[in-house]
């Protein structure tokens, strides 16, 4: 592929997909020999290059280290488009789970304080969260509350009791996007969402027990309320079936779009309109709203893991100290303000499968941050690390503010089954160490952790790269799945 | 004749289909699109729906055909497993589909699929009959 692609190495963690007929724009896949050998057993560069065809966008296709071959965009890919010079909007380079996401919660316990209640809590958790698939939810919400939902977004979830308004601040765009209309979000989507609130869906969708295992920068730890022995909380999912049909919607009328704009693509899956178009802001307007009900959703998790806690540990919110440390969108297209040849403008970027990672003194960071950058959360699969990491200037000037967003899949699902054929997954993780809970038989062997690139090797890559920093290594202790 | 078979894609799940006729073939995708999600012989004929696709290219046809029976389970919580395609031309596609509301209490959920991509969608004409090939994000 090498060959065929011409890549070009730049560093030892930037490769160059030079500008080739039809690309606006070259690619540039930040990985370093090792996975670049990953990435070229797949269809991943093809993909970066052919998101260089959409029309306006500027600089470079990206994608980041834990790239993998998806549809439409590559996941862990990134790309910016200019609205002033006909840049468009593609549902693809978001994803269908619009919104999908990470959180993560501090405590006050240490290992001691669960070591033995640790199978009480997970199975406490599991019957209250439901999971797994075809779920739904206790709360079943009518149209016109919904639409509520889509609009305020996390701070419906704080008004009706779910949580408090310190959460909000800990959120990313304080759990709200602008320009969220659900008007734009068809019948067909409300009525997958009237009853999904508060569930976590299936395959790679979780909530974790961890251990912060290692501290790397104390004073960046210390700000974000994390210390080495703690346990922590993360919680990794998404806008559920609306967010999927919100998509999918868009997609369909998106295709004839490309038509109407004459817009030439190498895959249908990147259909687009521009972003100043009506198709483009009615899916701006959908999405957003989605979003907004993913951050609702992620809320309401929050709100009954806490509930959880605190009944089977008998302590009180301020003993165990569950406070929200941050919650970060890693399928997401947003308008944002980035310095281009020194002048600020206003672009769109798409991150489909990468994370946010604003540097300290962003101005969009809330004060608790302000001094130090973001807190960037970076899930490992089930039965490896996770790691937080906190955002760069670096990130800022080459990648729109963008890094990571987990370990990315190596392993097909179907090959991943195989590989798992007489093996006992659960005990072989016990053994680990990490008790695991999940509603699917073939969850567990899908997710299982050979399914994944090293999250290791991800999270040094992006270090050596400069595009987020390593604050805190998390060790899982229990996971409930779909 | 074989229905379905998985393809190797490294985040999704991707099959190729085949059919002696365009008409099986439109059936066994369908069939295969709810055998991946749920155990179908659980599943009892008690109800039948009508389908009408508008015209489209053969294989976006394909991808609407599937896209509008997802949205019967997906938001109308139908199990699937009879699919008569009565035409496919000019007009479109006109099918019954038969099958019953979901039961959690009898039927078994195997996975879910999110969606139907566009994403190196096929339909081709091959010596003993129609191939496809599809990729749903799971």
């Amino acid at each position: 592929m090498p060959e065929e692609f011409n890549i070009k190495k730049i560093d030892n963690y930037r490769w160059e997909i030079p500008k080739s007929e039809g690309m606006k724009v070259p690619g540039l896949l930040y990985a370093d020999e090792k996975m670049l050998k990953t990435v070229e057993k797949d269809r991943t560069a093809l993909q970066v290059k052919n998101v260089a065809y959409l029309p306006g966008i500027i600089k470079y296709s990206l994608a980041m280290p834990d790239m993998h071959w998806g549809y439409g965009f590559c996941i862990g890919g990134v790309a910016a488009t200019d609205p002033d010079e006909g840049g468009v909007i593609s549902p693809g380079g978001i994803g269908y789970d619009v919104n999908c996401g990470v959180r993560l919660m501090r405590t006050n316990l240490t290992l001691p304080d669960i070591k033995d209640k640790l199978r009480y809590l997970l199975a406490a958790l599991f019957n209250r969260i439901p999971c797994g698939v075809g779920s739904t939810s206790s709360l079943k919400l009518s149209f016109h509350e919904l639409r509520k939902v889509l609009k305020e977004g996390a701070k419906w979830a704080i008004k009706q009791g779910y949580g408090s308004k310190d959460d909000l601040e800990r959120t990313e765009d304080y759990g709200r996007m602008e320009g969220a209309d659900p008007e734009k979000v068809s019948h067909q989507a409300l009525k997958r969402g009237n009853n999904q609130l508060g569930t976590l869906g299936s395959g790679n969708h979780f909530l974790e027990i961890d251990l912060v295992e290692e501290i790397f920068l104390p004073e960046v730890a210390e700000v974000f309320g994390m210390v080495r022995n703690q346990i922590v909380v993360t919680i990794h999912c998404g806008s559920r079936g609306l967010g999927y049909q919100v998509c999918d919607d868009y997609l369909a009328r998106m295709r004839h779009a490309v038509d109407k704009y004459h817009i030439s693509l190498p895959d249908r899956q990147l259909s687009c309109a521009p972003l100043t178009s009506p198709e483009g802001k009615d899916y701006f307007a959908g999405m957003a709203a989605a979003a907004n009900y993913a951050w609702t959703n992620r809320q309401i998790i929050m709100h009954w893991t806490r509930e959880v806690f605190q009944r089977v540990l008998n302590l009180s919110p301020r003993d165990l100290g569950m406070d929200l440390i941050y919650d970060v969108c890693h399928n997401i297209g947003k308008f944002e303000d980035h310095l281009i040849n020194g002048k600020k403008r206003r672009i769109f970027v798409h991150r489909k499968g990468a994370t946010r990672a604003f540097p300290a003194h962003h101005p969009l960071l809330p004060s608790v941050y302000e001094s130090v950058g973001q807190p960037v959360l970076v899930p490992g699969d089930m039965g490896t690390n996770s790691y937080v990491m906190v955002g760069t200037p670096q990130a800022m000037e080459e990648s729109w503010g963008s890094t990571c967003h987990g370990a990315g899949r190596v392993m097909s699902r179907s090959k991943a089954k195989k590989a798992a054929r007489g093996r006992a997954l659960e005990k072989e993780l016990e053994d680990k160490g990490i008790l695991v809970m999940a509603k699917g038989r073939g969850t567990i062997a899908e997710e299982m952790p050979e399914s994944y690139k090293n999250v290791d090797h991800v999270v040094e890559i992006v270090e050596k790269a400069n595009l987020s920093r390593k604050v805190a290594k998390l060790r899982p202790l229990g996971v409930i799945k779909g | 004749m074989k229905k379905y078979e998985f393809i190797n894609h490294t985040a999704d799940l991707g099959i190729r289909v085949w059919g002696e006729s365009i008409q099986e073939l439109f059936k066994n995708a369908a069939y295969s699109m709810f055998d991946i999600m749920a155990d179908l012989n659980r599943v009892e004929l008690k109800k039948t729906m009508k389908v009408h696709i508008e015209k489209e290219e053969l294989d976006e046809l394909l991808a609407d055909w599937l896209r509008n029976l997802l949205y019967k389970f997906n938001g109308d919580r139908y199990l699937l497993k009879e699919f008569k395609v009565e035409t496919i031309d000019t007009q479109g596609l006109k099918a019954k589909v038969k099958g019953e509301k979901m039961d959690l209490s009898r039927h078994h959920l195997k996975r879910e699929i999110k969606a139907v991509t566009y994403h190196g969608l096929e339909v081709k004409k091959i010596d003993r009959g129609w191939e496809a090939q599809i990729i749903f994000d799971v």
